[in-house]
């Protein structure tokens, strides 16, 4: 690992302030992928600022019936807490899905936002990766893809962003607050990610020295009913094949509203907007779901080795918009 | 390389030690404390094989900064028995054979620790069903399920389960 300085905030400005005195700064949270990452020559950061010492360590009720999240809050608080599993279980249930029990120990909210791919290209400095060295190349799109994109990926990137959180957090439109050296900025999911296009070597549309201080879900009443159902290759502790966090919201057995995103399957999660489009008015049965599933896998370009995934994602969809019925 | 001074509770005893930026907690215990019990297998979080108590929660100290973790409270392996009196988590595992080679066991013993509070605080997993009484005996699943971050290359996970299982009675 290079040598690097180490500095503690305790505060979002001051944060900023020592981040941007630095050329190559990073800010650290729980470190399980930066701690990594460092190791692996993939990051080499002159200065970490650790900014788990802020106060943004709380979940609290907003006045509009929403939840306020501190970026710094564990993943395993978030998971247990008493308010996100009774009015958002899809969140709770996606941050189980992931890691172990010792990482979700570490892991935070903002740094599980800003994870990286866990494209094996990427995390191995002996090959090239656009991500990880813009301009090198992408193996991947010739090689081992067959757990990589099905959207949105392009010439010069497939991989796919890796966290379950953010999958649920996109469907449920959580807005992103951040603090950084314009000011205070908010981002709603899931626009905080980015397309690979022709510079995958920025997952988010953060500019330098922007700090993630909150996320904040809206109140949305249905999604009490709700639910992550995540497919690997193995039962346990391993990333996504394919992910769908859903909540569903039918009455008079017609689909009033819903809200559909997708993991495993793009270089962002994958809200499907077209789905819900479809679905929102339609019937709520299975022929209704699996026509709306259609719609949005008509616009997927799945690659030589992973087109198993398009029939795969629409049967986990359509199963769970039936468990939600 | 910068050096910065830090002070832990390390089973008990506070230790004040100026540490490397880059060395993680698992290498300060190991190779500046002597205390070799977490051992270093992947490096990479995907053993569990260092996991120790930090500050209560058990986590994998090869991914923590030591510097990080200024003022933190550490249990290690060597700081689970009351004296001669073992843990009743080590019991369960001599009693039930949890164990082969012994090299995963330090890891397993304080995430089994850890996770045994985890139950008792009603945190759920991904297989805690709705109506679920986290007060009950842990279902064999519920313990798997937990445990998913400790490998056993021994495959002695019959033996750890049963242990658990013990354990948490």
């Amino acid at each position: 690992m290079r040598p690097f300085v180490y500095r503690r905030a305790t505060d979002a400005q001051g944060a900023v302030a020592t981040f941007e005195a630095a050329p190559h700064a990073m800010y650290l949270g729980g470190g399980t992928n930066l701690v990594d990452l460092m190791r692996l020559g993939v990051a080499s950061p002159d200065l970490l600022v650790d900014v788990t010492g802020l106060p943004y360590d709380q979940v609290e009720e907003t006045p509009g019936g929403g939840l306020r999240i501190g970026a710094a809050v564990r993943n395993s608080d978030l998971a247990a807490d008493a308010a996100v599993r009774r009015s958002y279980p899809v969140l709770s249930q996606a941050l189980l899905a992931g890691a172990s029990g010792q990482l979700r120990n570490l892991a935070t909210v903002g740094g599980n936002l800003l994870q990286r791919t866990r494209c094996p290209y990427f995390q191995d400095v002996s090959k090239p990766c656009n991500k990880r060295d813009p301009g090198s190349g992408c193996p991947a799109r010739e090689g081992e893809h067959h757990n990589l994109a099905i959207f949105g990926h392009s010439a010069s990137c497939v991989a796919t962003h890796p966290s379950d959180m953010a999958v649920a957090m996109a469907a449920l439109g959580a807005v992103v607050h951040v603090e950084g050296p314009g000011g205070p900025r908010r981002i709603g999911m899931p626009g905080l990610h980015r397309l690979p296009g022709d510079t995958p070597e920025r997952d988010t549309v953060l500019e330098p020295g922007e700090l993630i201080v909150a996320v904040e879900l809206p109140a949305l009443p249905y999604a009490a009913r709700s639910r992550y159902r995540k497919v690997r290759e193995r039962a346990s502790f391993a990333f996504a094949v394919v992910a769908v966090a859903a909540a569903l919201d039918v009455a008079d057995g017609v689909v009033r509203d819903c809200r559909v995103a997708l993991g495993g399957v793009a270089h962002v999660p994958w809200r499907a907007e077209l789905l819900e489009t479809t679905l929102r008015g339609a019937p709520a049965t299975r022929e209704s779901f699996v026509v709306a599933a259609e719609a949005e896998f008509a616009q997927a370009r799945p690659l030589r080795d992973n087109a198993y995934k398009v029939p795969l994602a629409r049967n986990v969809i359509v199963g769970v918009l039936e468990e939600l019925l | 390389m910068e050096a910065i001074e830090i002070v832990l509770t390390v089973n008990g005893d506070e230790r004040r030690l100026a540490v490397d930026t880059r060395a993680s907690l698992l290498d300060v215990l190991r190779e500046r404390l002597g205390l070799t019990g977490a051992k270093k297998g992947c490096d990479h979080g995907q053993c569990g094989a260092c996991t120790v108590l930090l500050d209560g929660r058990r986590v994998n100290s090869c991914l923590a900064l030591a510097v990080a973790h200024q003022g933190a409270e550490v249990i290690t392996v060597e700081g689970l028995a009351d004296g001669d009196d073992l843990h009743p988590v080590q019991r369960a595992f001599i009693e039930e054979d949890g164990f082969q080679c012994g090299y995963c066991t330090p890891g397993q013993l304080c995430s089994a620790v850890g996770m045994l509070d985890e139950l008792k605080q009603g945190w759920p997993s991904a297989v805690t069903g709705d109506d679920d009484d986290l007060g009950d005996e842990p279902s064999d699943d519920e313990i798997r399920e937990r445990m998913n971050g400790n490998l056993c290359r021994c495959g002695a996970y019959a033996g750890i389960l049963a242990a658990i299982k013990e354990a948490s009675r």
